[in-house]
């Protein structure tokens, strides 16, 4: 598991979840390595979300460890993962939307000054500073999120993981509620955060989305590990054949290729 | 949605105000809407004072010119304190999508808990009328409200108990408790020093200290002005033209000054007079005698709570955390927030207000009664309502709290005043709630668009 002695940036070694007897993820292990992007992909209910919740914190895994840096954690809760430099942007973006962009960049980490004040002026300032660099036309920092449109809901979202020095970085369908300019946007800001060394694991739908911009793919079919394969070694149908029949490149017949495009 | 962004993006230059859009731009609801949004005051909150303003002039024409008097003002202060106190912690109750029914039987319970505290246990102690009786008793009645608010937070957070029933449990136990406790009886008189709580000639400061009181206010809302500016011209941030700021540099100290001056009018009446002329050995006929009241105690107290529960909710991540549990829940706790703990840590914050609410109802009072703070809920809950408090969570303001119960009593006030019978201003009163919500429900509903 090691690329050029290094240990992996994550790995997630066995992990389980089940719900009520229902294996939402049933021993998958993956890893992540530094600027890299690894694609996470399946159909729905193959536990993509679930897996990543407890790489984030938001669930508790049945069994299975994290290592960060070859070295396990415990992860428990979104604050532990934070800790760990592992920033996620929820598909639902997780914003409160009765609250402007700053409170919302800072939620849970607010700046404050010497009293314990929050630091309002401060928390704006920076705030202005990381969306000069992410989408340089938004300007309105005092309304509530729930006025903003998606695209500018997005740059928040992303804002707020990117600030706080993420090494790893989660997004779970990010360009989803999305139109195509925004799109392309976002694309060009998860290469512009790979070049700068963060590791990112990307679940999307859109399997062009994941094509396009992943160095490695894994893909998830009813709770478990179908396989992980480099980008460059097989061909989209490949892709789509392990998400829905769960079968490694090598192991398909031809008839079941002529089936898929059926 | 993309039109919010083209009409941000579209204003030059860092001096100038952010604009709503919307409205017509060149019409008198354009320039009235452009001279708002440079004083950056929520249309909102001024559609409120403009409501209370227009009742207090009708009361007043109504009732012959009775209504606007410094004693009748006075008097209406005094009156709003009890459910302003309350209503500005059940803002942040009802803003974290949760619900305190119990506030009423809660306020008779502690009322006679700290009634029998300073009328027969401690005395049976100390003897009557130490001079720390009465702080003795108020802490014991914070502390008994923190508890009492602790336990209800804690079943609704921790055990999820909706706070719909677990407040509304609570209205029938801690009314029940109270009753138990002094086995229905009226308790009085209280201690003299513990009277001062509840206002009157002596609970209240007089006309010098409530002068400076108004000073002190007006230095401070033009230090907080300039220091805003300051702090926002340093970052580089836009900020509101300098007129504005200017003008509210005169409006704000001006309105305080204006209220404590006319307040100051309402004078000793003829007995207390008396008193004060003997007492001071004074040579002058007491009927023309002219010593303020000034502002009362049980103002003073609600008007600091007002102030420090502003403080909280706006200032402190206490507050924005309450808020972040109203707008969102999900996100609030993907956000590492212990929503949970929070949300207890309201109920407890409203149980301290409720002692405290109850503090100064009964030195008001001068006893407590197995009935004391029946149907205040219902009060407390329509103040934070009137003053935009949604019930769906997130959204809400103290201040807008303290003004709606200033209109909920102005509006009582004045009907006793005309002599309008209690059946029909319960009607009116309850008419007024929901019209108000409804008045809100379309204002919302046309700023979302």
């Amino acid at each position: 598991m090691t690329v050029n002695g290094a240990s992996p940036l994550v790995e997630m070694r066995d992990m389980r979840v089940s719900f009520g007897g229902v294996h939402a993820v049933d021993g998958v292990t993956i890893d992540l390595r530094q600027g890299e992007i690894l694609g996470l992909v399946g159909g729905n209910g193959a536990g993509k979300s679930t897996l990543i919740k407890t790489l984030s914190g938001a669930q508790r895994p049945d069994s299975g460890t994290i290592f960060v840096d070859g070295e396990p954690v415990d992860i428990h809760t979104p604050i532990d993962a934070k800790r760990w430099g592992i920033e996620t942007i929820y598909q639902t973006l997780a914003l409160a939307d009765n609250i402007d962009a700053p409170g919302n960049m800072f939620l849970g980490r607010e700046l404050t000054t010497g009293f314990g004040n929050m630091d309002d002026s401060a928390m704006e300032d920076a705030t202005r500073k990381i969306m000069a660099r992410l989408n340089p036309k938004f300007q309105n920092f005092k309304a509530p999120v729930a006025s903003l449109s998606g695209g500018q809901r997005q740059s928040v979202a992303i804002a707020r993981a990117v600030h706080f020095n993420a090494r790893i970085l989660i997004m779970d369908e990010p360009t989803a509620a999305l139109g195509p300019a925004e799109t392309d946007q976002v694309r060009e800001l998860i290469r512009q955060l790979k070049d700068e060394g963060i590791g990112i694991i990307l679940i999307s739908h859109d399997i062009h989305d994941v094509f396009d911009l992943a160095d490695r793919i894994s893909v998830m079919l009813q709770g478990k590990l179908v396989g992980t394969v480099n980008k460059g070694e097989v061909t989209i149908d490949e892709i789509l054949a392990m998400i829905i029949i769960g079968k490694m490149p090598d192991e398909l017949t031809t008839a079941e290729i002529a089936d898929l495009h059926g | 949605m993309a039109v919010t962004e083209e009409s941000t993006t579209t204003s030059e230059g860092a001096l100038t105000p952010e604009v709503p859009e919307g409205g017509d731009p060149t019409g008198l609801r354009g320039r009235v809407k452009r001279t708002f949004a440079a004083l950056e005051i929520d249309t909102r909150m001024f559609g409120m004072i403009f409501g209370l303003v227009v009742i207090w002039i009708g009361f007043h024409i109504w009732t012959g010119g009775t209504f606007i008097t410094p004693r009748n003002l006075w008097f209406l202060t005094v009156q709003t304190s009890i459910v302003a106190i309350m209503a500005t912690g059940m803002v942040l109750i009802i803003v974290s999508r949760n619900i305190d029914l119990s506030v009423g039987s809660m306020l008779g319970f502690i009322g006679m808990f700290m009634a029998l505290l300073q009328a027969e246990w401690l005395p049976a102690l100390i003897g009557f009328d130490q001079w720390y009786t009465w702080i003795l008793v108020l802490i014991a009645g914070l502390i008994l409200g923190a508890i009492l608010g602790l336990i209800q937070g804690a079943v609704v957070a921790y055990l999820g108990v909706p706070s719909f029933i677990v407040t509304l449990g609570g209205l029938l136990i801690w009314r029940g408790l109270s009753w138990v406790m002094a086995r229905g009886r009226t308790i009085a008189p209280m201690d003299v020093s513990f009277q001062l709580l509840g206002g009157g000639a002596r609970g209240s400061v007089g006309g010098t200290v409530s002068w400076i009181i108004g000073a002190v206010a007006s230095v401070a809302i033009v230090s907080f002005l300039v220091i805003r500016r300051r702090n926002r011209l340093k970052f580089g941030f836009r900020v509101r033209p300098f007129w504005a700021d200017v003008v509210l540099m005169v409006l704000g100290p001006a309105l305080v000054l204006g209220a404590v001056w006319f307040l100051n009018q309402y004078y000793l009446p003829i007995g207390l007079a008396e008193q004060y002329v003997e007492e001071h050995g004074l040579d002058i006929p007491p009927e023309e005698l002219e010593v303020p009241f000034g502002i009362a105690n049980p103002v003073l107290i609600a008007l600091g709570t007002a102030l420090v529960m502003t403080f909280i909710a706006t200032r402190r991540r206490f507050g924005r955390y309450v808020y972040a549990i109203g707008g969102n829940p999900e996100a609030a706790k993907l956000s590492g927030i212990r929503t949970k703990r929070l949300v207890m840590l309201t109920f407890m914050l409203m149980g301290i207000l409720v002692g405290l609410a109850a503090a100064v109802q009964i030195a008001r009072l001068n006893s407590a009664t197995a009935g004391l703070g029946t149907l205040q809920e219902l009060y407390v809950i329509a103040a934070a309502v009137i003053g935009g408090t949604s019930l769906s969570g997130g959204v809400g303001t103290v201040f807008g709290a303290v003004l709606g119960a200033l209109f909920m009593q102005s509006l009582q006030s004045g009907m006793v005043l005309v002599g309008i019978e209690t059946a029909t201003q319960d009607v009116i009163i309850g008419v007024v709630l929901v019209a108000a919500v409804a008045v809100d429900v379309a204002y919302r509903r046309r700023q979302a668009r």
